[in-house]
């Protein structure tokens, strides 16, 4: 099962190596993981998408809870949350192609952030599966280059991860 | 008033001193020469002197694992810190608390690739509790003081704590704090009220109990509570290598070790008990063999432990109990005190009946009338002479085995060696430690010609620091575990178990100016030890016994297999 798991740790160098070696040392599985500081700039904001049964998941978070520079731990599937994830690519906008892009970007409610005689850059904000969704859309083609950021979470409504 | 300003190397000194700490060993290298002049210039704490860094580790492992404090161990950067890497393991996996201080190039050379630089922290990030790297001298004393509060608390580990040159040289105030708070640790202690209740519950409903007890009985000093609580239960207890003489040994209710070399009756006992306490042990696969043949008995499971990720990893479990394993346990007895009515007595007695028909096998049980020299032999002798009062030290292999077999250890502490990582070398630096922490004390370190290779040049150290260890080699001139698995599962062919070439243990024991003893017959294996420990008190004796080259270690259930499917002499 996809969980997508979210956690505060201290802002320190070498808080994410912890974090990444730990998922390769036991072999867990990651299919994204982003990190960025938080309002409070003592505390980076991680969020971890793996893949594993519930035994796996568990051990997964009892593992994290674990490491020292680790403040809280949350599984966000365990609950009701938003996910948003951001994707840019490049894609071809030469001859055919250039009406036909900018109106996939419209359809999925992208924006064309770059501009060029024979290239256009989509922003393309969603659930991952939406981000997918866009890619099998499109010629493949015309795809030059993606980037995607991984999954960022968030619980909803009253559920907050705060120390 | 302007407060006087330490140096770095001023600072570590006087936290080691603060936290109490009366050995350090170590090895002196560039980048802790400014520590080490402050060592030269206090008198708080001895430095011991060790011949290899990892030899160093060990000694402060064995020295915590020994005494319940924290060990501490001092290398310089580079091949200091990677010589502790295999220390710094060993400490981990039995969960050891200790804090190992490396030096470190001077922060201006770190990622230059300068002359013993290596990153430390990022080699020893997989196998420390946590480790630090100290870039400000003013960080310096709170660093060292989570270290040791790291390394003690929750489930105990190393730290280790990086200190580059330059932060040994510069200055700063020094207050060393009473306390420290992490708000990203705080390891539980208490166990669940309600999860307690249940677990008093399911033990007196049981009708084949066991009380099954590991390494955390030992490191959370739980060994009286546990103690009481079984002979209140009435109910039979198992250990694992790592926690035995948490239950005192010759104690009826004892069954011994279990596992992969575990006695018949607690391997037995644990396969088929219907209700199983399990205290500070991880159900790892030395001990419950195959888990899908463990979870063919239908059993309900009642799990202690400090470190809630060891619950319900390889096994499930039904009441799991995060928390200290002294206070749960006390708490427990509490219950049971209050409960007013104790377990079902007609049950017990028929399990212990068939308890005692497993134990009637007598799986130890070997031919005491060789005319070689049998391993076991050499234990019980040991275990006879020194009363069962000795602190005993091992390698890894097949004398580890039967020196968990044969010593029957009564008190915590006594049984030192590296269960979780297997590490061959271990003994004899451990056994420095252990004498380090008790002078008086007897301590045997059980070796094989194998083990005592690794580690055999801290002879020199036991010499200068005047440790009186008594070395008992259990020599078959082979790999033993090595050759016993060659043996059973690869049809006999010994693909480089046999050690040719080996010294004149005793001429070399006496070339580092100790005594040496070869003894080659049954007869004379008492006589050699009495002599070792009475006459030879008080300097290092190195007995080489001439054992059968064919021993090999019974019980054994195959890597893979289950409880129930051991192979018997």
């Amino acid at each position: 099962m996809r969980h997508i798991i979210s956690l505060l740790m201290e802002n320190e160098s070498g808080a994410l190596s912890r974090v990444a070696g730990l998922f390769s040392a036991r072999g867990y599985n990651i299919e994204s993981l982003t990190v960025a500081p938080t309002e409070d700039a003592s505390l980076s904001r991680m969020t971890i998408v793996t893949r594993g049964s519930e035994e796996v998941i568990e051990q997964i978070t009892k593992q994290l809870n674990k490491l020292i520079d680790i403040v809280k731990v949350q599984d966000l599937s365990d609950g009701d949350h938003i996910e948003r994830e951001l994707m840019l690519v490049k894609v071809k906008a030469s001859g055919e192609y250039r009406e036909e892009m900018k109106r996939m970007a419209d359809i999925f409610r992208g924006s064309i952030i770059d501009v060029s005689e024979k290239t256009y850059t989509i922003e393309l904000t969603g659930a991952g599966s939406k981000l997918d969704a866009f890619l099998e859309a499109l010629d493949s083609a015309a795809i030059l280059e993606t980037v995607r950021t991984g999954a960022s979470g968030i619980g909803r409504g009253e559920r907050i991860l705060k120390i | 008033m302007a407060e006087t300003e330490l140096t770095g190397a001023e600072i570590v000194v006087r936290c080691l001193a603060a936290e109490g700490v009366e050995h350090v060993f170590g090895y002196p290298g560039g980048a802790v020469l400014n520590i080490y002049d402050e060592i030269y210039k206090q008198d708080k704490f001895e430095h011991i002197l060790v011949r290899h860094e990892q030899a160093a580790v060990h000694a402060a492992d064995a020295y915590s694992r020994s005494t319940g404090k924290v060990g501490v161990a001092l290398v310089t950067s580079g091949p200091g810190a990677t010589n502790a890497v295999t220390g710094i393991a060993t400490a981990y996996m039995d969960s050891i608390p200790m804090v190992v201080i490396t030096g470190q190039v001077p922060t201006a050379a770190i990622g230059m690739d300068a002359f013993q630089e290596v990153d430390t922290l990022g080699i020893t990030r997989p196998c420390v509790k946590h480790n630090f790297l100290v870039k400000d001298v003013r960080d310096l004393t709170e660093t060292i003081k989570k270290a040791f509060y790291i390394a003690a608390t929750g489930r105990p580990g190393p730290v280790v704590v990086d200190i580059p040159k330059d932060v040994t040289q510069h200055s700063c105030p020094f207050h060393y704090p009473e306390t420290i708070s992490m708000r990203s640790y705080n390891p539980t202690s208490k166990g669940h009220g309600g999860q307690i209740k249940r677990a008093m519950q399911m033990l007196l409903e049981a009708k084949r109990p066991v009380i099954y007890t590991g390494g955390g009985v030992i490191l959370g000093d739980a060994d009286q509570q546990l103690i009481e609580l079984a002979r209140l239960l009435g109910y039979p207890v198992t250990s694992t290598l790592m926690g035995l003489g948490g239950y005192p040994s010759p104690d009826q209710l004892f069954l011994g070790m279990l596992g992969m070399h575990g006695t018949i009756e607690a391997n037995m006992a644990m396969q088929h008990c219907d209700v199983l306490l399990a205290v500070g042990a991880r159900f790892d696969d030395r001990v419950i063999g195959n888990p899908k043949h463990f979870a063919k008995e239908a059993r309900r499971i009642i799990h202690i432990d400090v470190d809630p990720s060891s619950i319900s990893k390889r096994v499930k479990v039904d009441v799991p109990i995060v928390g200290d394993v002294t206070k749960v346990l006390a708490e427990i007895v509490k219950l049971v005190h209050a409960a007013g009515h104790g377990p079902d007595q007609e049950a017990l007695k028929a399990w212990w009946a068939q308890i005692e028909l497993w134990r009637s096998q007598d799986c130890l049980n070997y031919d005491r009338n060789s005319s070689i020299i049998k391993p076991q032999f050499v234990v019980e002798k040991l275990y006879e002479v020194t009363q069962g009062d000795a602190f005993v030290t091992s390698d890894v292999g097949q004398h580890q085995m039967w020196a968990a077999q044969y010593y029957k250890f009564a008190k915590p502490r006594r049984w030192i060696n590296s269960g979780g990582l297997g590490t061959m070398g271990f003994g004899l630096p451990a056994a420095m430690g252990v004498q380090m922490a008790h002078p008086g004390a007897m301590v045997a370190c059980i070796t094989g010609e194998g083990s005592i290779q690794m580690n055999i040049q801290e002879l020199a150290t036991c010499q200068q620091s005047k440790l009186p260890i008594k070395i008992i080699l259990l020599n078959n001139g082979y790999l033993g575990m090595v050759r016993q698995w060659q043996e059973f599962f690869y049809e006999e062919r010994y693909a480089e178990s046999y050690v040719a070439s080996l010294p004149d243990f005793a001429k070399l024991a006496e070339a580092y100016g100790h005594v040496g003893m070869r003894i080659d017959k049954p007869e004379d294996v008492e006589p050699a030890l009495r002599k070792a420990f009475t006459e030879h008190k008080d300097e290092l004796v190195f007995l080489n016994f001439l054992t059968d080259p064919r021993e090999n270690v019974y019980p054994m259930i195959p890597a893979g297999k289950g409880l129930s499917e051991m192979i018997l002499i």
